[in-house]
């Protein structure tokens, strides 16, 4: 095949997938800001953005346009360097994180052996960006929310990686699609009949890695107005907030594929399904938003080590043992 | 505590985050309880805490109960009201001197003085009826004091929910003028 414009066939179809990606990416932070801003609000029973579009709809549009529109601005004394890199740090994983993720049965960016382990290895990426903002800012909030969500990650972290292990001992796998068709159509037969308390500790820890509410602390905005991206204005924040978004997406869809049956369903199993799945666990997350305030930092380390990571220890071990008999 | 204890606890914990979910779902269908402002307005806005205004009085709606005993100027923490009474002619108090300054700033600067005189004939049914009565919305907060503390009800926050304005002036009344207007519309 001739490579158009003497660009080599591959070289082409990495900016293609990266582009597409992206596009995805950014899709899907449209439609979350759009439906987060809109379960606030029914929740509050208030309309949420109703003026801009019908319901609303453009709403995200109009605060996309305006974030790319504002100016940027570096405080005095922050560290120029790694107060910009650390925005597209944090935004950087996001395009390997969504490789191995099968969203149907062909549809897979990457086949991949150690699927799972690189999205936990590059998901951890996230955190440093985080660090990097804090300590660059000069901003005491910052640095605090820095320092918290550093502690949060380490705590989290594990019980995380225990909860996802003991899926992963369980088809003697790390590769998502193996473990996607190793489920069936039927609620019954996916992981989360077997699993639960895994689901469980994977979903509350996801919550936390996420930073989302109730352990939303590294931005607490009533302690630190807005934590470690209290000094990003513009499109600095807007990477951030896309970001979290995106983190959001590939915990879901990580969640989906291990525990709810991936693209699998009842009728006409494919990438619906999948998405379906997603955004249901997205809008339960944004519920959770929405129904419980925010925890203290001392209730937060506390439920991951005196809770969720004896609870993950003993859920691997009950497995391991059932695995070998 | 026991392990069991501890155990229980967290349960309980559990189940009251359920019922948490339960109660935001509900009200997640329910109805919405705001309106699409600039479309719609509130019916009823007899709760509402606007800007203090005067009393009439039931047999002269143009003239305010008020009996000029300066307890609302008095009692406001943010200096907000200002009036004279004819009776404490002809040096035309003004609050500084009737109260000394309880912060001890320039009264010039805090206050206003009134120096206008009465109009003929306003305030007839009581000596004691103001002849002007300011108040300054710019510092008031709202606090209900001086609703409280007049003796003959003479105060009331009023319903004015749709204010806006480009000018600090437009937000000092002149609430004589304001009974009187509304005496007039009614
Ligand atoms: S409501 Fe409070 S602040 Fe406002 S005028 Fe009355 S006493 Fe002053
Ligand atoms: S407290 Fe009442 S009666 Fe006394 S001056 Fe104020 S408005 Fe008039």
């Amino acid at each position: 095949m001739t490579p158009p414009f003497g660009i080599p066939v591959e070289l082409f179809a990495i900016f293609l997938a990266l582009a597409l990606l992206a596009g995805f990416v950014g899709l899907n932070g449209l439609v979350l800001v759009y439906l987060e801003r809109k379960v606030a609000g029914h929740i509050q029973r208030r309309p949420g953005p109703f003026e801009v579009g019908p319901h609303g709809l453009l709403q995200p549009l109009a605060d996309a346009l305006k974030l790319v529109g504002k100016q940027l601005i570096t405080p005095r004394g922050a560290d120029k360097w790694l107060f910009w890199t650390a925005p597209i740090i944090s935004f950087a994983p996001v395009f390997v994180l969504f490789l191995p993720i099968p969203f149907g049965p062909i549809l897979t960016a990457m086949e991949l052996d150690l699927g799972l382990l690189l999205i936990l290895a590059f998901a951890g990426i996230n955190v440093l960006a985080l660090c990097l903002a804090g300590w660059s800012s000069e901003n005491k909030w910052s640095l605090l929310g820095a320092a918290r969500a550093v502690a949060q990650s380490v705590a989290y972290e594990i019980p995380l990686l225990l909860a996802v292990l003991a899926i992963a001992f369980q088809y003697g796998s790390l590769n998502l699609s193996t473990i996607v068709s190793g489920q069936g159509a039927w609620p019954w037969q996916w992981n989360i009949m077997v699993q639960p308390l895994a689901f469980f500790i994977y979903f509350v820890c996801a919550l936390a890695e996420t930073n989302r509410a109730p352990f939303d602390l590294p931005e607490a905005e009533s302690e630190l107005t807005a934590g470690f991206h209290t000094e990003y204005s513009g499109m600095g924040f807007g990477i951030f907030f896309l970001a979290e978004y995106a983190n959001m997406i590939v915990v879901c869809s990580v969640a989906t594929a291990l525990f709810l049956g991936g693209w699998h369903g009842p009728v006409a199993s494919g990438v619906w399904w999948f998405l379906a799945k997603v955004y249901l666990l997205l809008l339960v997350m944004m519920w959770f938003r929405w129904t419980y305030p925010r925890v203290r930092f001392d209730q937060l380390l506390n439920l991951s080590w005196k809770w969720l990571l004896p609870l993950a220890l003993v859920n691997l071990i009950v497995t391991l043992v059932l695995v070998k008999l | 505590m026991t392990m069991f204890q501890e155990i229980r606890k967290a349960i309980q914990g559990l189940w009251s985050l359920l019922v948490g979910l339960k109660i935001t779902g509900h009200a997640f269908f329910q109805k919405q309880s705001t309106v699409h402002y600039p479309r719609k307005t509130v019916p009823n806005l007899a709760t509402y805490r606007g800007h203090i205004e005067l009393v009439g009085r039931e047999d002269a709606p143009g003239t305010p109960k008020c009996i000029s005993c300066y307890k609302c100027a008095v009692g406001c923490p943010s200096n907000c009201i200002s009036l004279s009474c004819p009776e404490d002619q002809p040096s035309a108090k003004t609050r500084a001197q009737v109260v000394p300054d309880p912060l001890g700033q320039d009264p010039a600067f805090r206050l206003t003085p009134f120096k206008v005189p009465p109009p003929e004939g306003v305030g007839a049914p009581s000596k004691r009826t103001p002849a002007t009565f300011h108040l300054d919305y710019n510092y008031c907060s709202l606090c209900g004091l001086c609703v409280q503390n007049c003796p003959v009800d003479s105060l009331r926050f009023s319903e004015d929910v749709y204010l806006a304005g480009f000018t600090k002036q437009e937000f000092e009344y002149d609430l004589l003028t304001r009974l009187r207007g509304q005496a007039g519309n009614s």
